[in-house]
């Protein structure tokens, strides 16, 4: 008994002796990035175009662009060179290679939600945005949602537009529990559609057009969330956070972020234009607070 | 039924408790479906499964050697593998090969055409077995007795040995069959709209996940009481006194 008390003793001491020196670490995040000259920032490797390997294995893609320009940016107000390294994360290890201090800052095809917000710091305003979408075969007569009554159409187990977009449209929705079941039951026909993020049907048409030829979005993207760019949680209002505020604004007002679109070839996207509207006419939501309602 | 709605909705308000179920006519309706499809699932494959054993237990003791390699490759290839191996490789890879080699788009079957496939081979293997252990507690001067009396091979199995076996096997293959209808549940693999799948939906659209946890668990021991219940009373029914005590 003894014993395990004195153990759970030193494991906590130990732990926060650990979070202490993280902590240390995590002073001036963009002192540290500018004293190193380097820039660590976490992107996906397997979401093209946004983050993807190219044929030399370097992961590239237009978030990787947006973590170039963010690092010239700090580089050129420093005077100094400021390297990128780009660590490849995907959806459930994002936040913790954050929070760990892996990388200084995400941008990483992160959805906005109030619970990651609890999380880490996303900063205000966000940069892109997807929405759900259906994917089908040419010959399904699919134009517009209504189109999608009484047709079979593919889904994820789990995804709440199931019922809001599928079966509110009295779609016979067929749901599978992951990805390589959907695609295998579409390419097959026993779907004609697929309901799924509009983003995750892009990279399926760049990386395998053939594959994909007969298949295209064809419905409206609705239920648009935007995505969100992050630095820790205790960052978010230090320089590093404005920072990177101060960059996203600025992509938006320069429309950055549509040349991007096209030099990836990601169709253009009405929220992406929206906001360079919005931003060149002075909104509250392209500042870099929080304001009441701006997420959900 | 008004007033059942309105009960859960206030223990809804009162206490968070959700049964979309009883107030939410979508959740009601789909849900009664699903569990609908559970039973004629069961019943479909309970029955095949019965049917398969049968067969499958004669052909087993059949002179013909070929006759015996193939049963016993049949058992083996259904015994020794998962259900859901089974139904994906059903559903995935003998209907794309199929279709693809018949030219035909959309699968050549159902989702629960295949379900009903699968799981009725996969369930009639075990009762294969359970059958063949049955005939062979038939005491061999029985079976010596009906061919003394001119019967032919079919005909003791038919009159003397399978009547017999029967009743011993009855236990063993209650417990396959009750195997059977909660095996239904894998069918949600390949999206047979069963209990689980229904479930599984309701729960991701109304985060409801420990009450509808609830309802699936009270769903099965019901369905499989129901069936326990009606064997158990076969079998008081067609019990032959100082047969198999």
């Amino acid at each position: 008994m003894l014993r395990s008390i004195k153990l759970a003793m030193a494991a906590t001491v130990a732990t926060a002796a650990v979070i202490a020196i993280s902590s240390a670490a995590f002073a001036g995040t963009l002192e540290d990035i500018i004293e190193r000259g380097k820039m660590v920032v976490g992107s996906k490797a397997d979401y093209a175009p946004w983050g993807m390997r190219d044929a030399q294995g370097n992961i590239v893609g237009m978030e990787v662009d947006m973590a170039m320009d963010l690092a010239k940016r700090i580089g050129d107000k420093a005077g100094k060179k400021i390297e990128v390294e780009v660590v490849p994360v995907v959806a459930s290890n994002r936040m913790q290679f954050l929070e760990q201090g892996k990388t200084d800052i995400m941008i990483a095809t992160m959805s906005d939600k109030l619970e990651r917000r609890e999380v880490v710091g996303i900063v205000q305003p966000d940069y892109y945005s997807s929405g759900v979408a259906v994917f089908a075969h040419k010959n399904s007569g699919i134009k517009d949602w209504s189109d999608l009554e009484g047709k079979n159409i593919c889904g994820t187990q789990g995804a709440w537009y199931n019922k809001d977009w599928g079966e509110k449209n009295k779609a016979n929705m067929i749901v599978f529990k992951g990805v390589p079941e959907i695609e295998a039951a579409l390419l097959d026909g026993r779907c004609v559609g697929w309901l799924y993020d509009d983003s995750a049907f892009i990279p399926r048409k760049v990386n395998e057009p053939e594959k994909w030829a007969d298949y295209s979005i064809s419905t409206p993207v609705v239920a648009d969330v935007p995505w969100g760019a992050a630095v820790r949680k205790e960052d978010v209002n230090e320089p590093i956070g404005k920072a990177l505020s101060a960059a996203i604004i600025d992509w938006h007002k320069t429309g950055m972020i549509v040349e991007w679109e096209k030099k990836w070839g990601i169709p253009p996207t009405k929220w992406v234009a929206d906001m360079v509207e919005k931003c060149k006419a002075g909104d509250k939501i392209c500042d870099d607070v929080l304001d009441e309602g701006e997420i959900k | 039924m008004e007033t059942v709605a309105e009960w859960f909705l206030w223990l809804k308000e009162a206490h968070g408790i959700k049964l979309t179920i009883f107030y939410d006519d979508l959740d009601r309706t789909r849900f009664l479906k699903g569990v609908w499809t559970t039973i004629h699932l069961s019943f479909v494959c309970v029955l095949a499964s019965i049917v398969i054993g049968i067969a499958g237990a004669w052909l087993q003791m059949s002179p013909l050697v070929w006759v015996r390699r193939i049963m016993n490759g049949y058992i083996a290839f259904f015994r020794n593998t998962p259900p859901l191996v089974q139904l994906y490789f059903f559903y995935f890879a003998v209907d794309s090969a199929l279709s693809g080699l018949l030219g035909i788009r959309g699968g050549i079957m159902s989702s629960y055409g295949w379900a009903v496939i699968a799981l009725s081979f996969f369930a009639g293997a075990f009762n294969t077995e359970i059958f063949r252990a049955g005939i062979e507690a038939v005491p061999k001067s029985t079976v010596e007795g009906a061919q003394a009396l001119g019967y032919s091979r079919f005909q003791i199995y038919r009159y003397i040995t399978f009547p017999l076996a029967y009743r011993v096997c009855l236990p063993s293959l209650n417990n396959n069959l009750i195997n059977l209808v909660k095996t239904t549940t894998v069918a949600y693999a390949i999206a047979v709209p069963e209990t689980l799948y229904i479930s599984n939906q309701i729960w991701s659209d109304e985060y409801n996940v420990p009450e509808m946890m609830n309802v699936v668990w009270i769903v099965y021991i019901v369905l499989v009481g129901v069936l326990v219940w009606l064997m158990n009373r076969w079998e008081k029914a067609i019990r032959v006194p100082g047969f198999g005590q």
